[in-house]
């Protein structure tokens, strides 16, 4: 139950340096209108999942397998929100010789350590702490099943 | 209140944010084509490396102290700059962005504008990495001169008022060739008259400014007096745009006859920008036949381009004037005007350095010269590897914008 619509764009001579005339196959639907338009609500966006603080959210990559039993493997993508305070327990990107690296970040005794997931890595300690070594709190991590 | 937030070496501070091995080294970012330093870390200051200088002229300097080089990232300096804008607006009840890396905010019903400015710029540090200075003043021009004092009184803590108490005592430290506004035409008037300092200025009698001034120089006086003539959204000592259309003398129906006025005009208003140190960033190109003669065929097109990087140069932009040019012409018309306009303006990178006069001549020996010395000088190569239209030899990846191209963390 289609019908065809036609969109008057303009006097046709400004349409004849454009090679295609647009032509739109207009959506307009004859018929009852459907009873769930009602409860309409938009689709889901992941972009609003995921992302808290727009500005504040980077993607990096991870390459690398010691942090493997807390699922973070190597080729995934994290998503990192700067806006969140690093805390004890969250998993963080941080600067250890002018690199990035990917480690759970640990407060134990007054000192603070970037502890690996994967028995073969020993924890690292770090002297500093602040925010010029933490760069930011891993969110989520995108994992492509292959 | 108003409050003017300024990203610090904006240029060399974003490279900085995703690469933690350029932290306390001298970097600097070179121009379209690698031409010119366009911006310096601080580390690159100390070393006497000035703005706009050509970069091949200062390799030696380069070389002996490991400066960081990099060619011009628009894609990834145009996202930070939005993320650091984003931040900046959710702390104020409005704003006005100024410029790639300058945004003025509206304090007004703000209990404690330096504390709140304290905490604005430690959350844009921390949410983007980039650090920032804020000028605090009662009107725009006073926040732009108390941003620009506090990059060089403030810089540890990075917040800067000027209140009507302090504000002779700051004024007084910046010279008046520093205010926003006054050219280097101005400027020398003024020293001439012993107007050596922005205090000295702001004293003067309100006649005088406007009889060598003009009206825009009589606002820049009462605002240096805490009198608020620029509200938010209107700026006028930097125009929006520059035109120029002539109509032609007889008729024009060939292509090549309307060339050479477009490219004159055009090289004309770039030289206009290139006075007031402004670049633009779009080009349009207008034609009309003459719609005095309903007899004769009607056809006023017009059309704009995005240039990739903002220029002032006279040749790139009448390459693009030409390019456009070419686009809307057809034949069978007679056309009786053409007009080109520069437009999205900015105060970046100010490239003094290739005047109109020495033109293609200069600038191919300048090409000349820095090509020969890519493969005598190495400079530690962080191209990515893609056809770049414009040299750019030394460009950090597009960290934030490209998957292929995303910073990468050790686990």
């Amino acid at each position: 139950m289609k019908e065809m619509r036609v969109t008057v764009l303009g006097p046709a001579e400004d349409l004849l340096s454009s090679e295609e005339i647009p032509f739109f196959d207009g959506g307009v639907r004859a018929g009852f209108p459907s009873p769930a338009d009602d409860y309409l609500e938009g689709s889901l966006s992941l972009q609003d999942m995921l992302i808290e603080h727009p500005a504040a959210t980077f993607l990096i990559k991870v390459e690398g397998h010691s942090m493997k039993d807390a699922g973070i493997l190597d080729g995934d993508i994290a998503i990192v929100d700067r806006a969140l305070p690093p805390s004890h327990g969250r998993i963080v990107v941080a600067v250890v010789d002018d690199e990035f690296c990917l480690k759970r970040l640990v407060y134990r005794g007054g000192r603070c350590f970037l502890e690996s997931a994967n028995a073969s890595f020993p924890p690292m300690e770090v002297s500093d702490c602040s925010e010029n070594k933490i760069w930011g709190v891993v969110k989520h991590v995108i994992h492509t099943l292959r | 209140m108003i409050a003017l937030a300024d990203g610090n070496n904006f240029f060399a501070s974003c490279e900085r944010v995703f690469q933690p091995r350029l932290e306390g080294v001298p970097v600097v970012v070179l121009s379209n084509n690698d031409g010119c330093i366009v911006a310096r870390s601080e580390e690159a200051k100390a070393l006497g490396i000035k703005m706009g200088s050509v970069a091949f002229k200062m390799r030696a300097l380069i070389q002996r102290h490991g400066v960081k080089v990099f060619s011009s990232n628009y894609t990834l300096y145009g996202d930070m700059s939005q993320r650091m804008h984003q931040v900046l607006a959710s702390e104020v009840p409005s704003c006005e962005v100024y410029s790639i890396d300058e945004m003025f905010l509206n304090l007004r019903g703000i209990s404690q504008p330096d504390a709140h400015c304290y905490r604005i710029r430690a959350k844009v540090k921390q949410w983007t990495g980039l650090p920032i200075s804020i000028g605090i003043g009662q009107t725009k021009c006073l926040a732009k001169a108390a941003n620009r004092l506090a990059k060089h009184h403030r810089r540890d803590v990075g917040v800067l008022h000027i209140t009507p108490e302090n504000r002779e005592e700051w004024l007084d430290k910046l010279p008046v060739g520093k205010l926003w506004g006054i050219g280097p035409q101005h400027e020398a008037r003024l020293l001439a008259k012993k107007i050596i300092t922005a205090r000295d200025f702001s004293l003067m009698n309100p006649r005088d400014v406007q009889k060598s001034m003009g009206v825009v120089g009589l606002r820049m006086l009462y605002e240096l007096q805490g009198i608020s003539c620029l509200s938010l959204q209107e700026i006028p000592p930097l125009q929006k745009q520059f035109v120029s259309a002539k109509s032609f003398g007889r008729p024009l129906t060939h292509l090549e006859d309307i060339e050479i006025p477009l490219a004159s005009y055009t090289n004309r208003v770039s030289e206009k920008l290139r006075e007031q140190g402004l670049v633009c960033a779009a080009v349009q190109v207008f034609l009309l036949t003459n719609c005095h003669r309903p007899d004769q065929p009607q056809y006023n097109p017009s059309m704009i381009t995005v240039i990739h990087e903002a220029t002032n140069y006279a040749p790139a932009l009448i390459a693009v004037a030409l390019e456009l040019l070419r686009k809307i012409w057809k034949p069978g018309f007679q056309f009786k005007k053409v007009g080109v306009v520069l437009q999205d303006l900015s105060q970046r990178t100010q490239l003094d350095l290739l005047e109109p006069k020495k033109n293609w001549e200069t600038r191919n020996r300048l090409q000349a010269a820095v090509d020969s010395l890519h493969g005598a000088v190495r400079w530690g190569s962080m191209g990515y590897d893609e056809s770049w239209q414009l040299r750019a030899e030394y460009k950090s990846h597009r960290w934030t914008t490209h998957v292929h191209e995303l910073p990468i963390a050790k686990a």
